[in-house]
């Protein structure tokens, strides 16, 4: 706990916000949607990591409990996410987001 | 409080009906299940004890019965329309269950007193839209639908998120009256990061309302959807998310309104123009309405930035008329859509002639979109722009002005194609009792809330 509260709290921003940039530009720059995913992902666990960050320097719990509701949202999505991911493959044969240029003007 | 309850227990009841064979049954239930939600938040109506639920998470005020019962209302009208649609489908009691939670989360973002309610209530309100969205598994483009609007949905998600987090870590709460009386004390002293956690709010329900920049993703995921589903989406996701957008921004806000109103400024301005001049140019009447519903957040966020007593009406009135006149547009679609394959402008041509009642329901609904009296729409816009006026937003009420005008253009199209324009094939349309119901609903409705707007007003007074 001590060297937690060393570091001071803007540390805890600065890395979170790297990480959650890092996550922003692969959702839209990469083409695989598997790693579109990824990044995803990533956005959301720079969030819970901020929120525990916030949650002990605070000395406040409901930061913590929201990280389980966060978790727990996330694997919901992701499971409707992979679903809709299979069944795009299954209709393709890809999972390369430039397949998906049905609609258009 | 109740309404919430009776809406989660009709999900849960239809899941049951799969399972204990009972799916004929199911409509009725739903119907007048939703029925018996309305009731039960009109009993609500006024209770000078409001009694915040689940330890402050949910406070039930009139602001939020007032929106649930506007919810459960464009829900029953929804369920009138896709009657059809629903039994032709294969997974009736599947679409039934999904939706009715899906207006469980909407009722969530309504009501929610707390930032992990708003969170929740988005996430339930969304996730089975995806599953919708793609409910056509051999369509690629139902599959493409599904995943850029799941794909835009999680990433606004992750903004929205971070925004939530950063005003967590300087006013040390999630409840909203804490957070309120937070940051009226400190109003001077908050950290940078709070304002950066203002900005990724704003950003994260600027993509679930599809205001611009962030609404490239409404076109497709509209236009590749099934009929219905989209239908709801325009709908019901855009008064859950406005509904949540004020409560928010009103209760906690409101003190440092200068720090993020130029953005919400910039973004409403975008979002008009964008949107009206966009529509001018398509084709297909599903894509026209994606843009021109991006356009009518625009208008709706001028009632954002115009935080002020009569806000709350102007938001209500408009989601509700604009609701209205969507369910009415797509209900004729439909109709349209079932006889000629494709949703083209030109495919409305001589509608008139093959049947005057949905003729004229495209009629009024397009003027209630457009803004002209009698209808809804016209004193929903009045009330808009009032408000924004009276706090000075004296260019950005012009710029709406000329984006109103521009959104007349292509509405006329649609009457002049149903009115004017010669029909290529003349036989009548026969419609059934319920979308016969449903059209005559609609341009009462419609009607109604133009004639006597004061008294939706003096609910929120």
């Amino acid at each position: 706990m001590q060297t937690l509260h060393n570091i001071p709290i803007n540390m805890y921003i600065l890395l979170s916000s790297v990480l959650f940039c890092i996550g922003v530009f692969g959702v839209l720059l990469r083409r695989n949607a598997i790693i579109i995913f990824m990044c995803v992902e990533l956005m959301l666990n720079a969030v819970n990591l901020l929120l525990v960050a916030f949650s002990t320097y605070l000395g406040d719990t409901q930061g913590q409990v929201f990280v389980f509701f966060i978790m727990a949202v996330a694997a919901a999505e992701v499971a409707v996410g992979l679903a809709i991911l299979t069944m795009i493959y299954r209709n393709t044969g890809s999972v390369d987001i430039e397949v998906l240029n049905k609609l258009k003007n | 409080m109740i309404t919430l309850f009776i809406i989660s227990l009709l999900g849960i009841i239809a899941l049951l009906a799969e399972i204990l064979n009972f799916r004929k049954l199911l409509p009725v239930i739903t119907l007048f299940g939703i029925l018996a939600a309305i009731a039960a938040s009109v009993a609500e109506w006024n209770n000078p004890m409001i009694i915040p639920a689940f330890n402050n998470m949910l406070v039930f005020d009139n602001y939020a019965l007032a929106f649930s019962i506007s919810l459960c209302l464009i829900t029953f009208l929804w369920f009138l329309m896709a009657h059809h649609y629903l039994e032709i489908e294969t997974a009736l009691s599947d679409h039934y269950a999904l939706i009715l939670f899906s207006l469980a989360g909407a009722i969530v973002m309504t009501a929610f007193g707390n930032l992990v309610m708003l969170f929740l209530g988005m996430e339930i309100l969304s996730i089975p839209l995806y599953i919708l969205a793609g409910s056509r598994k051999t369509d690629l483009s139902s599959n493409e639908a599904a995943f850029k609007y799941f794909l835009l949905g999680a990433f606004s998600a992750g903004f929205l998120l971070f925004g939530i987090t950063l005003i967590y870590g300087a006013t040390g709460t999630f409840q909203l009256s804490q957070m309120n009386q937070y940051i009226t004390q400190h109003a001077n002293e908050m950290p940078a990061f709070f304002y950066a956690g203002i900005i990724l709010i704003v950003s994260g329900l600027a993509f679930k309302v599809s205001a611009a920049p962030f609404h490239f993703w409404a076109p497709d995921v509209y236009q590749g959807s099934p009929n219905m589903i989209t239908a709801f989406m325009s709908t019901i996701v855009k008064i859950a998310a406005f509904a949540g957008f004020y409560r928010l921004f009103s209760t906690c806000f409101a003190s440092v309104e200068s720090s993020w109103s130029q953005v919400v400024w910039i973004i409403a301005v975008i979002t008009l123009l964008l949107g009206n001049i966009t529509a001018i140019q398509q084709h297909s009447f599903k894509r026209m309405l994606a843009y021109s519903g991006i356009s009518h957040a625009g208008y709706l966020l001028l009632a954002i930035l115009a935080i002020n007593t009569q806000s709350a009406g102007a938001i209500f009135l408009y989601t509700l008329a604009y609701s209205i006149a969507s369910i009415a547009a797509f209900a004729v679609l439909e109709e349209v859509f079932k006889l000629k394959g494709n949703d083209g402008i030109s495919a409305f041509n001589g509608l008139a002639k093959r049947n005057p009642l949905l003729a004229f329901t495209l009629t009024i609904s397009m003027l209630s979109l457009a803004g002209i009296p009698p209808t809804a729409g016209f004193f929903a816009k009045y009330y808009i722009f009032n408000t924004a006026l009276s706090n000075g937003y004296f260019w950005l009420v012009i710029i709406a002005v000329i984006a109103s005008l521009i959104g007349v253009y292509y509405y006329f199209k649609l009457i002049i194609a149903a009115w004017f324009k010669p029909a290529d094939d003349e036989t009548l349309i026969q419609l059934s009792f319920m979308h016969k119901l449903l059209l005559v609903l609609t341009i009462l409705l419609t009607l109604a809330l133009g004639l006597f707007p004061g008294y939706i007003l003096t609910l929120f007074s």
